[in-house]
């Protein structure tokens, strides 16, 4: 065991695992972020109906583990739908999207319940639209509130995007077991322990970038809040409302 | 129904036909709590109603159904001559769309007790929300307004703080203005001075004279400052457990009322 580093030839192979663990957290991501909400505001809605589906949703893709989504999705559904073999990156999306989803609609809606009763009046009484409602009061309110558990589902899906492997993706944990079969053949043999700890530290920096991002996204959330002048300024001294630079306090206030 | 006199200032000939506000048989309960008992109430244009009564008598869910914040359980509204709650299909009075509840709201605005303010926007992007996402006018055109607003209600240098650097008299002046912002034909103003310091509470009700003065503003108020009923009102109505008991002019009312349970509520209320 000389050194833990692996060679350029061997990090190669585990980059082209790393693209494709990449590729499926964003797309999981996105749209497990898209379903979070749609659901989320579903379970609130005032449509029996909606409400009801968007139950079923949750439930179902809550509750079902997620490589048993992933074979269904990867396996099953193909057939039942008989549309031949579709883009296995593409059915892992769906599978881990969907289980992202099924949590991320419970933390939507506890969000949105956290955000209080009179702000909802409050819209009302202005007679704003279901839309503006929640894109313009609701939503900016109930983001400090979603982003933590988002960024722990985040890592959850990282950390889901390794079963990918047991539907033949060559995904970061696949490209190690790719590694790991092969050391005996190679020109510089590698050691299980070193190959592990390389792929171990790649999944913990992902897992930092993760938090790092959410972090930072926090961060300028909460700044809307603090309690500081000049921001998103506008000309108050007369006229249209034109964007201007942060003033500080030359207002003076109370 | 009502005294002639209410028909007073600010109201138009073709307008004064219609009420801006009517009630019809409303009823309302929590559970066993009946809080609009078969409520009739007609409100002119421009009239200046100020609704009294002990806490908990339903005074402020009169305010809450005209803005369907609650639904009641029976009865009609109508607002500026039409439903808010129903839609006449032919002969017949079918439950209203959400649509058309919005048509009709969209004459209505509110003022909170707690405000209610936007604590994610300034003071000048609160007022001009509404405008620019529910009317949709252009955005300068609805800043350049929210801003005249803002000058109106003493706060044009307060424009770019959030509500959480202002006062709670001046939060309540910023919500004023959010709700003029829309120029809605009925204002109802929920007890906006009661969660005020005392020392603030002056600056609010200024506002409050200042609208009233215009005249072109129907105004629904429930408070407890009956200096400022006896000075702006046009009429005063006595509310308890779900009914109106008394009502009239604020002085004749204020001076000399009739119902035994006006006079203990307002010995109560004038007392300290």
């Amino acid at each position: 065991m000389d050194g833990l580093l692996l060679t350029p030839g061997q990090y190669a192979s585990l980059w082209i695992g790393v693209q494709i663990t990449v590729q499926l957290l964003l797309w999981s991501f996105a749209l497990g972020v898209v379903l979070s909400l749609v659901f989320g505001l579903m379970r609130l809605s005032e449509n029996r109906f909606a409400r009801g589906f968007a139950l079923c949703y949750v439930e179902l893709f809550r509750g079902i583990s997620s490589i048993v989504l992933l074979f269904w999705f990867a396996f099953a559904l193909p057939i039942l739908l008989d549309i031949g073999q579709p883009s296995r990156v593409v059915m892992a999306v769906l599978a881990l999207g969907a289980n992202m989803g099924g949590y991320g609609a419970e933390i939507v809606r506890g969000a949105i319940l956290s955000v209080p009763k009179g702000q909802h009046e409050a819209t009302t009484a202005l007679n704003l639209s279901g839309f503006h409602r929640v894109r313009h009061v609701i939503l900016p309110q109930a983001l400090p509130v979603i982003l933590p558990p988002f960024g722990n589902l985040t890592i959850e899906i990282l950390k889901g995007t390794a079963l990918v492997s047991l539907v033949g993706l060559r995904d970061l944990a696949f490209s190690a077991e790719i590694l790991r079969t092969a050391r005996t053949q190679m020109e510089v043999p590698i050691g299980v322990p070193e190959l592990f700890i390389n792929v171990l530290v790649i999944y913990f920096v992902l897992a930092q970038i993760i938090s790092f991002t959410f972090r930072l996204f926090e961060r300028l959330v909460n700044a809307r809040y603090r309690q500081r002048t000049g921001r998103r300024a506008v000309d108050v001294s007369g006229g249209a409302a034109a964007p201007a630079t942060a003033p500080g306090d030359a207002t003076g206030g109370t | 129904m009502s005294a002639p006199e209410t028909n007073a200032a600010g109201t138009t000939g073709a307008d004064a036909a219609v009420p801006a506000v009517r009630m019809r048989e409303v009823n309302k309960a929590f559970g066993d709590n009946v809080v609009l008992d078969q409520l009739h109430l007609d409100v002119d244009p421009g009239e200046r109603v100020v609704i009294i009564g002990p806490s908990g008598s339903g005074k402020t869910t009169i305010l809450r159904v005209i803005m369907t914040l609650e639904r009641p359980d029976s009865g009609t509204i109508e607002v500026g001559g039409r439903h808010l709650y129903h839609e006449r299909k032919g002969d017949e009075l079918k439950p209203a769309s959400e649509k058309h509840i919005r048509q009709v709201r969209a004459n209505v605005g509110m003022v909170f007790q707690h405000f209610n303010l936007f604590p994610h926007l300034s003071a000048l992007e609160n007022i001009a929300l509404a405008p620019i996402k529910a009317q949709g006018r252009s955005k300068d055109d609805a800043n350049q307004t929210a801003l005249e607003l803002l000058d109106k209600v003493g706060l044009r240098e307060h424009a770019n703080h959030t509500p959480g650097q202002l006062s709670g008299g001046q939060k309540q002046r910023v919500a004023i203005a959010r709700s003029l912002a829309t120029e809605p034909e009925v204002m109802l103003f929920d007890e906006v001075t009661s969660a005020l310091d005392p020392e603030l509470v002056g600056d609010v009700l200024e506002v409050l004279r200042d609208i009233a003065e215009e005249g072109k503003t129907t105004m629904m108020l429930v408070t407890h400052e009956m200096g400022f009923a006896r000075e702006v009102a046009d009429r005063l109505v006595m509310f308890d457990s779900g009914r109106i008991i008394e009502e009239g002019r604020p002085r004749e009312i204020l001076a000399d009322p009739q119902h035994e349970r006006t006079q203990s509520f307002l010995k109560a209320v004038l007392a300290h």
